[in-house]
């Protein structure tokens, strides 16, 4: 009712179309993307080293944020896919497996990237994998929200990962690990390699852990 | 027994089980150390001072926070809380409690609202907020959550905190819904409620504010979100900043007929 006090006495001096439109259709549906944009933009600031250009969403996280939780067409999951696929550099020497010891320091070590964190650089960040997954059986300490990966290896049939009949499984692994949306447009994972938190040698370790028949993880 | 000596026991249970029953008896363990803790909560002693300074004459104007209307009017305390974050007319905002209580302390007392912001948790007049947040919810206990949402920008907020909710950014591409998508889900063996529906009696919006036992203070839900978008690697949300009422708002409609436990304790 106090749109109407406010609405009329202008309408009757300007004796304006546009306003009468304005007043007739009562408040206009809010811009959701607007507001929320300003909305984002005035309420960060940086914080040692997480400043305010990580809120900038690639593609993909825009596209996945806004389906809210529901899933993709397939079209669209596919070429979120591709075009993620497209990011993963294989390892330059061509050899993809590390030490499964150095593996489990970094599947344990959950720490980086945060605003409390001094550094960004790959040696100060971990692997974050137990608060997600479980991973060796030893660990009963470990999160749910990804699949168990016990057994990852051994599952897949894999006794010698150098070998040919590896090969597959191999750079799938890899590439999961790396860049986890070029196979699941939306996944929950972060993209390791793509994203520069983790360097070719540590996801070598995290290779080690999960396919290495000698890991803990294939016991 | 005391709390220490509550996780030490706690942790030694944990510690010595067979490899066998591992998996359960660890949450058995769990469970147990969260029944001992709530034989006291430390947040007593807050909602105590909280009560204290609500009445206490103070700041530059030299008065109490008894006639800050927290939603019922001024002066109403009791079941405020469960109706927060709410649109006020004096500021024209949609506003959680503790924008709330930072409006009436410049508003009334002559405080400098932004100053308080900038103040990190815990120090100075923060930790004065953090008793009168403990005191103030702890005047719900035990009422279930029911947010306005008659008011146009109610609503706005409410959708506007989905779209939060779900914003996936940062180097680990995470958003709340990272974590609190699902229902049955865990870090490490922390439960995870599911925020996008009502997660049941005294579980995630209706647990907070929370004495913290790991940090040994109590933290309101400014400070939860805080820390939340710390861990989701994001950067640094303002004290009070829209994006936070926004979710609050959205978090609180959705737990619409749950049952408040604030201040709960938490590990």
């Amino acid at each position: 009712m106090q749109m109407k006090k406010t609405c009329v006495p202008r309408v009757a001096v300007t004796a304006g179309v546009f306003l009468l439109a304005g007043c007739a259709s009562v408040a206009p549906a809010p811009d959701y993307n607007a507001e929320m944009a300003a909305m984002m933009k005035a309420s960060f600031r940086d914080q040692g080293i997480a400043k305010v250009d990580r809120l900038q969403q690639d593609a993909s996280n825009a596209e996945c944020s806004a389906a809210e939780g529901k899933a993709l067409s397939e079209a669209r999951s596919r070429a979120i896919e591709v075009a993620n696929l497209a990011t993963v550099k294989l390892p330059v020497d061509g050899k993809f497996i590390g030490d499964w010891r150095e593996g489990e320091k970094l599947a344990q070590n959950g720490r980086g990237m945060t605003w409390s964190d001094a550094s960004a650089a790959t040696t100060a960040n971990g692997g974050n994998c137990y608060n997600c997954h479980q991973i060796s059986k030893a660990e009963i300490s470990y999160g749910t929200i990804g699949p168990s990966l016990y057994n990852y290896g051994k599952l897949r049939g894999v006794s010698d990962p150098a070998s040919p009949v590896s090969k597959p499984i191999v750079e799938y692994t890899w590439g999961k690990l790396y860049n986890a949306k070029a196979y699941n447009a939306c996944s929950g994972m972060p993209r390791f390699g793509h994203a520069g938190m983790l360097d070719e040698a540590q996801l070598k370790h995290l290779m080690a852990l999960l396919l290495d028949p000698k890991s803990p993880v294939n016991q | 027994m005391t709390n220490i000596q509550g996780v030490v026991l706690a942790v030694a249970v944990v510690a010595t089980m067979g490899a066998s029953a591992q998996q359960r008896t660890a949450a058995d363990g769990i469970a147990e150390y969260r029944k001992m803790l709530e034989d006291g909560n430390p947040a007593e002693l807050s909602e105590a001072k909280g009560e204290a300074l609500w009445k206490q004459k103070r700041g530059p104007k030299n008065a109490s926070m008894e006639a800050c209307d927290l939603g019922k009017g001024p002066g109403k305390v009791k079941g405020v809380f469960v109706e927060l974050p709410r649109h006020f007319a004096d500021t024209g905002k949609v506003q959680d409690l503790e924008s709330r209580l930072l409006s009436c302390m410049s508003m009334l007392q002559g405080f400098d609202a932004a100053e308080i912001a900038k103040t990190p948790f815990g120090r100075g007049e923060q930790a004065n907020i953090e008793g009168l947040v403990a005191w103030i919810s702890a005047e719900s206990r035990g009422l279930k959550f029911n947010l306005p949402q008659s008011h146009p920008e109610e609503k706005k907020m409410a959708e506007l905190g989905k779209r939060a909710f779900f914003y996936r950014a940062g180097p680990y591409d995470f958003s709340c819904a990272s974590c609190h998508g699902e229902a049955g889900k865990r870090i490490r063996l922390q439960d995870l409620p599911d925020l996008t529906q009502n997660p049941g009696d005294g579980i995630g919006f209706a647990a907070w504010p929370a004495y913290r036992v790991s940090s040994g203070d109590l933290w309101s839900m400014q400070r939860r979100l805080n820390d939340c978008y710390r861990q989701q690697r994001f950067p640094f949300p303002g004290y009070a900043s829209d994006v936070t009422v926004a979710l609050g708002t959205y978090m609180g409609v959705n737990a619409k007929g749950a049952v408040s436990i604030a201040p709960a304790i938490k590990r």
